[in-house]
């Protein structure tokens, strides 16, 4: 029990700290590592609570994929040398207003939650659901989404398929004056279209179309 | 007392894996270049002990002693922690591999999820090596390369799901039993092939080296590394690959399991016809890179998004329909 302990308070100690060091570091860059860091506590106290799935999913999708294009955006960006200030200036105190209201509604948010689950267990459906320990906890995961959850499951999917296809609309252009290579036409090109013999003339030369 | 007891046990038991591992990741670097020379009518390394067996490990001792050169406007930490990074991921992943039934360090509920998440990390030690050495070449190296591996992830993201599909469990040992009677390398060809292809890419071998690709950006992110720090990323490098030789090994030629179930050939230990497996993929990465010539970088991306991803997506929902059909989902 006291490794278990140890552990969680390893891990956790680092969760906090990188989340903190993510605001607080000047470099970006570095704050998207902080942020890596935080993820990857954060699916270890996962997996310590025995979600080994939502861990590793965590690891997959976050830090795998998501953490990737944060730091290639921001490399790409060369914000890098952007120093990050914090609290000077006109600029960034004006923010401060606009934060605490949003950090103090998630608060209370997190409360009444987590109040309501720890006082008033009936009014929420995850408890009457199977937590059987018997079964593997990707297996119980499977079991509930596909059957009890479906339709939030679903739209779920949807409302990610219609980011994708926004990010997509919003990003395309459709440029002119491009030579794009066909492979069919490559491959399918014949020696009596692509080679010509021409008599040239004196000081008039050949003029070659497209 | 007990309980250090019991960390000495897994110490021993980490060690007996690591130590092997490491030494096999030098063989592997001669075999690779023995390959490579033979397609080309060359001798390759044969000079440093029988075979020139030793050649790798001379090159790791002439990388020890050489001075280890940090560049001036670089971030220090970074720079350094990358080829640790590299190395360390290369190795974790190793925990889950199970070499029998029994033999296996971690035998955990989700393991191909975390040999998965473990490969798809690896792509860290290559952009912090790029940006922290904050040249023009490394960092190049680091944006393609951090674009290839995301991209051809997905795909083996999907072939893996095909693989589920046909075992319904995540447990890599039983992937391993579920092939008992047909090995998935026969119903699922098609998806051995994408993910072969797909593990060149996702471990920068040629012919989709372009992180690395010499002509046009020196060395890519090992650009300003030298001494030990380079060989570490090389190192990890070739770990890399033997684990994706293991990961095609386990999910689709039967991991452990002999190819034919009668007498002489199930004395065998497990061990060595996984270690059989893991070599004939990889001289297969070998024979690859010493033919083929290599891709261009809009070729590149267009395979992995415009053919393989599409082709495994078909495929998944293929394996799904013909299993359901006949009504041959797993169910346990």
């Amino acid at each position: 029990m006291i490794a278990h302990a140890i552990f969680f308070y390893t891990f956790s100690i680092i969760a906090v700290v990188s989340a903190i060091m993510v605001t607080a570091s000047k470099n970006t860059v570095h704050s998207v590592f902080f942020l890596i860091l935080d993820f990857i506590s954060i699916s270890c106290l996962f997996i310590m609570i025995g979600a080994e799935f939502l861990g590793m999913i965590m690891l997959i999708v976050y830090v795998g994929a998501v953490a990737v294009l944060f730091l290639f955006v921001v490399m790409m960006l060369n914000v890098a040398q952007q120093k990050n200030q914090w609290f000077a200036g006109e600029q960034s105190s004006r923010h401060i207003p606009v934060g605490l209201i949003i950090s103090t509604l998630i608060f209370f948010e997190i409360i009444i939650v987590i109040g309501g689950w720890k006082y008033k267990p009936e009014i929420f459906d995850i408890n009457n659901s199977i937590t059987q320990t018997s079964i593997s906890n990707t297996h119980s995961l499977g079991q509930v989404l596909y059957t009890d959850y479906i339709h939030v499951f679903q739209i779920s999917g949807m409302i990610l398929l219609v980011a994708m296809v926004g990010a997509i609309v919003l990003t395309f252009r459709q440029r002119s004056g491009l030579k794009r290579q066909s492979y069919i036409k490559q491959i399918s090109r014949e020696r009596a279209e692509g080679v010509e013999v021409l008599e040239v003339q004196s000081n008039k030369g050949v003029k070659i179309d497209d | 007392m007990e309980y250090l007891s019991i960390v000495f046990q897994e110490v021993y038991k980490i060690l007996f894996l690591l130590v092997p591992v490491l030494v096999s990741v030098a063989m592997i670097v001669w075999l690779d270049r023995r390959v490579w020379a033979f397609v080309q009518k060359r001798q390759g390394p044969n000079v440093v002990g029988p075979f020139g067996l030793l050649q790798s490990l001379a090159d790791a001792l002439k990388y020890i002693f050489k001075e280890i050169i940090i560049p001036s406007s670089s971030n220090k930490v970074i720079f350094i922690l990358a080829p640790i990074v590299t190395m360390t991921l290369a190795l974790i992943a190793w925990a889950v591999i199970p070499f029998s039934a029994t033999q296996v360090l971690a035998d955990i509920n989700v393991g191909i999820l975390y040999l998965f998440a473990v490969s798809s990390l690896g792509v860290y030690g290559i952009i912090m090596g790029g940006w922290a050495s904050n040249s023009k070449y490394p960092f190049l190296g680091a944006i393609r390369s951090a674009a290839q591996m995301v991209s051809y992830e997905v795909s083996i993201g999907v072939i893996i799901i095909n693989v589920l599909l046909c075992v319904g469990s995540l447990n890599l040992n039983d992937i391993v039993i579920a092939q008992q009677n047909m090995w998935f390398v026969i119903p699922l060809f098609p998806m051995f092939v994408i993910f072969f292809i797909s593990a060149l890419a996702e471990t920068n071998r040629p012919p989709f080296d372009l992180p690395e690709a010499e002509a046009e950006l020196v060395a890519g992110y090992q650009t300003e590394y030298s001494g030990m720090m380079y060989a570490m990323f090389w190192l990890g490098e070739y770990a890399n690959i033997l684990l994706m030789c293991a990961m095609g090994a386990i999910l689709f030629l039967g991991g452990w399991m002999s190819p034919i179930d009668v007498y002489p050939f199930t004395l065998v230990p497990g061990a060595i016809w996984l270690i059989l497996k893991i070599l004939l993929l990889f001289i297969l990465f070998a024979l690859v890179k010493a033919i083929v010539p290599r891709y261009r970088y809009d070729q590149l991306m267009r395979l992995g998004w415009k053919v393989f991803l599409p082709l495994s997506l078909i495929w998944v929902v293929l394996t799904a329909s013909y299993l359901f059909y006949f009504n041959l989902l797993p169910v346990n």
